[in-house]
């Protein structure tokens, strides 16, 4: 049986690594007494795959993890018994059976982000926006493995608004193409403007596109009054 | 504080080190004169998190009307930055509070290396280094651990020192400070109201305060240290819980979010040991064994993995393999369906004569972590001296057990620059990896030995305590030839211990007051995280030293005659000075002695000292036998023995 399990990410534990969650994840099933299905070989470790990795220090409201189990089980209260056995933070929010298909990192197309940025000039903040959407390419020069790697971001900015003031600066909203290398919000920042520093960034979605421009999410999430607010929560 | 740290935990490394949040972690509401401990380890969080102590003493005090525990670790250099830019002092991970809220910061020590680091946290913590600079509303600095059996290099700066188990303790010093934090203590503005509550305190069984003691040198030698007052006691005794089945502590283990060292559940099946290895520290000052009941030991087993998730769990004590309930226990693991055969025991400190292949096979069920086996020394003569009755033939059966069992590797650990070593006994190390080599050969065609070799530091309240240690140069070149002798073997690899490192650790080790001035400009010549390779620096030392005129080499190489004044002889871990003199000369004359807890007893002073003994489930060794006892040491070394020709303890 394979399950598909949507997740939050909130609160003190934002400042956990992708590693991390997954050994955290890795407890909490066996807290929960779900039967992991494990690989072969010397050293055997359960099957778990996780969608595109964020980055330590962002929070998220669309998390997936895909589970292969080594025998059925009733989908319900699971959601629920989940979150019990999760650390503080982390929420699960909709749990599904899925089929074997493409990997969610294959599968998924853009993330929605909204990020915090600390500015006192909002203004200027406006302006390097409707810049960005205008111009026909973004060139800039990002670090891959190691190496300096100058390409156009234009393609991977698929939406970027100015959502509204914070307390230390303003709130835009972007979505951001993950095809075939993912753009991160950080990156996009500094293309705006290298002094643009991100107080907090939290994925909201993960979509995906097919052919006709239709998106959908990988799992809809349960109504957020189910969920409890964490520890530490911004 | 979290507000302050939230914006600053993005700019540094593994930020999840400074969250807290763990599974089993909690939120203590502090007022109502409750005593405040922030429990330090001062070094990082990965290495810190595990260490049991801490967390006994955190579930013990926080289970306490008049008591709240939080945690503390060193942090790393890029956040200490960050928060001496911005201000901020060293904080809990629990409540994220300042640790000047604290009423008592309380250091697990546990390396000599570390000195450094806790004057840097009590300054991160606002707290002045020197005790003399503290006033009434200061917090203590309190030590524990087995750096406190000489605390003296750290009179200067720490307030009390606690020797032994902390769990009874720990109380009883929680219960001075409420009556004296009821009585205003804190805030009379008295001169002498710190003083008057470390007087009280120095009236605790197993608690020092270097304060209240004057040392007295005559050149340069240590003359005496006395107590300045008449209520003050002469001397010191250790603390020690007579039956761990009254502590089955932690009960919560912390489950941490991010990765740290030994990051399973632990459960300690047994403290002390009296295989009575002649270099080990931990084995002379923990005696006498204090075996945990078997049934107790399989309910914490499967509580704690229940309660955590894990899917290892380590048996944990200063050789577990002698542990009476061993077998059953780890098969009963290994067989509970609620493991679903994906638990597996790891087994930390095993004794090599009593790991049979019956072990590694039941080990070998569960996914396969690594075996250590620790012979410390390469030939049966060498082996005498330092006490550790292994026969070679013991060694190669349990190598033998493992590599049959499937392990394609096995590590060895070694000390180097023992008492009488010679070029052969060194050289018997190599010997002994390739004899494994070519044994784990007949069962896989990639076998392979890790040899680990550390050069050996002489601690207080061992037998070796009156030995001069080897040189750098001579730890070097034993080293060396030893990397030349197994550069030929194929399937032998050698790590070893920078012996620059061990020769700090041996001036700190057996050190004086006089080297608080040391510690201290180390530290302010930026001098932290010592037992890290990058940051370690022994030119930051030795210059130190020079500046106040003290000689390494008379702290560290020179040999101790009987008569000497210890820097820890007013201190007591309960054994009689006659006995580990006595166990040095039958060193020297090469005389093993059997362990005590299967046979009569020789009078060390551990338990007739404190009217405790020994909690054994069985009455006889496991495995047969072991430790001399019930076995035939005629034939210990397979090499025939050669006795060295030098002086004794020339260590040259």
């Amino acid at each position: 049986m394979r399950l598909r399990v949507r997740y939050t990410k909130n609160g003190k534990i934002r400042f956990t690594s992708h590693r991390d969650v997954a050994r955290l994840w890795e407890r909490s099933l066996r807290r929960a007494h779900v039967p992991m299905a494990y690989s072969e070989g010397f050293s055997p470790r359960p099957k778990l795959a996780f969608g595109l990795a964020l980055s330590t220090g962002y929070e998220s409201d669309a998390e997936y993890i895909d589970l292969a189990l080594s025998e059925t089980i009733p989908l319900d209260g699971l959601v629920e018994r989940l979150t019990e056995m999760l650390p503080d933070g982390l929420v699960a929010t909709a749990v599904a059976e899925i089929d074997r298909g493409t990997s969610l990192q294959q599968a998924i197309t853009c993330c929605r982000w909204e990020i915090d940025i600390i500015t006192d000039d909002l203004q200027a903040a406006s302006t390097a926006v409707a810049q960005a959407k205008e111009a026909e390419e973004i060139m800039f020069t990002r670090t891959r493995k190691g190496k300096p790697v100058t390409d156009d971001l234009r393609p991977y900015v698929w939406a970027l608004d100015v959502l509204g003031p914070t307390e230390t600066g303003c709130r835009l909203a972007a979505e951001l193409g993950t095809q075939p290398r993912a753009l991160r919000p950080a990156e996009l920042l500094a293309a705006l403007d290298p002094a643009y520093e991100a107080f907090l960034v939290r994925r909201t979605h993960q979509w995906i596109t097919n052919d006709d421009g239709d998106r959908s999410e990988p799992l809809l999430a349960a109504p957020a009054s189910a969920v409890p607010t964490p520890v530490g929560a911004t | 504080m979290w507000p302050a740290l939230e914006p600053i935990l993005p700019k540094v490394e593994k930020p999840a080190r400074y969250i807290g949040c763990e599974g089993g972690a909690q939120q203590p509401v502090h007022g109502d004169g409750r005593v405040a401990w922030l429990l330090t380890y001062p070094d990082t969080y990965e290495i810190g998190l595990p260490n049991q102590g801490l967390q006994i003493l955190y579930e013990i005090l926080n289970e306490r009307d008049d008591a709240v525990a939080e945690r503390a670790y060193a942090p790393w250099t890029d956040l200490e930055a960050q928060l001496r830019a911005h201000d901020l002092p060293l904080f809990s991970v629990d409540n994220h509070f300042p640790a000047s809220m604290f009423d008592l910061l309380a250091f697990n020590l546990s390396a000599e290396l570390t000195y450094t680091n806790l004057l840097n946290l009590v300054d991160l913590a606002g707290v002045p280094v020197r005790c003399a600079d503290r006033t009434a509303e200061h917090p203590f600095v309190v030590i524990g651990g087995h750096c406190t059996y000489n605390p003296e290099p750290l009179a200067d700066f720490v307030d009390l020192v606690v020797l032994g188990d902390g769990e009874e303790v720990i109380g009883e010093i929680t219960e001075v400070i409420h009556a004296w934090k009821a009585s205003g203590g804190p805030t009379s503005g008295a001169v002498d109201s710190r003083e008057g509550v470390l007087r009280q305190l120095s009236r605790v069984e197993g608690v020092y305060v270097p304060s209240l003691y004057e040392a007295e040198f005559d050149g340069e030698h240590l003359r005496s240290i006395t107590p300045r007052f008449s209520d003050v006691p002469e001397r010191v005794e250790k603390r020690t819980v007579a039956d761990l089945a009254d502590w089955p502590y932690p009960k919560n283990q912390l489950t941490p979010l991010t990765e740290v060292v030994h990051d399973r559940l632990n459960v300690e099946v047994f403290r002390g040991c009296t295989r009575g290895c002649r270099f080990c520290q931990a084995g002379m000052i923990t005696r006498p064994v204090r075996e945990r009941p078997a049934e107790q030991v399989r309910t914490m087993i499967q509580k704690g993995l229940e309660r955590t998730g894990y899917d290892e769990v380590a048996l944990t004590s200063l050789s577990t393999a002698d542990f009476s309930g061993i077998k059953d226990v780890v098969t009963e693991t290994m067989d509970d369906p609620a493991n679903r055969d994906q638990v597996s025991v790891s087994l930390p400190s095993l004794r090599v004569d009593a790991f049979g292949v019956d072990i590694a096979a039941e080990l070998n069920r569960g996914r396969r972590s690594g075996l250590t086996f620790a012979p410390e020394a390469g030939t049966w003569r060498m082996r005498q001296v330092i006490n550790k009755l292994i026969r070679e033939e013991d060694l190669y059966e349990a190598v033998e057990g493992a590599y049959s069992q499937g392990w394609r590797r096995v590590k060895l650990y070694f000390l180097t620059g023992l008492p009488t070593e010679t070029d052969e006994d060194t050289l018997g190390i190599a010997n002994l990896g390739r004899n494994c080599v070519e044994i784990g050969k007949k069962y896989h065609k990639s076998a392979s030995v890790t040899v680990s070799v550390g050069g050996f530091v002489p601690k207080p309240f061992t037998p070796f305590q009156w030995f001069g240690q080897n040189t750098v140069a001579e730890l070097q070149r034993k080293i060396y030839l030893l990397r030349d002798d197994v550069k030929r073997s194929h399937g032998v690899q050698m790590k070893w211990h920078d012996p620059k490192a061990t020769l700090i650790e041996g001036i700190c080790s057996r050190g004086d007051r006089r080297l608080g001035p040391v510690i201290e400009d180390v530290w302010r010549a930026g001098g932290v995280f010592q037992e890290w390779s990058e940051h370690f620096d022994q030119d930051k030392w030795t210059d130190a030293m020079a500046r106040h005129g003290l000689s390494p080499d008379w702290y560290a190489h020179r040999h101790r005659t009987e008569d000497e004044v210890l820097p820890w002889d007013h201190l007591s871990a309960g054994l009689h000075k006659d006995f580990l003199w006595q166990d040095w000369r039958d060193a020297l004359a090469e005389v093993g002695l059997e362990d005590c807890r299967w046979t009569p007893c020789y009078d060390c002073g551990a338990c007739t000292g404190y009217g405790i003994e020994h909690i054994v489930a069985s009455a006889t060794p496991p495995a047969g036998g072991s430790q001399g006892t019930g076995q035939d040491l005629t034939t210990g070394g397979e090499v025939p023995v050669v006795l060295g020709s030098k002086p004794v303890g020339a260590g040259t």
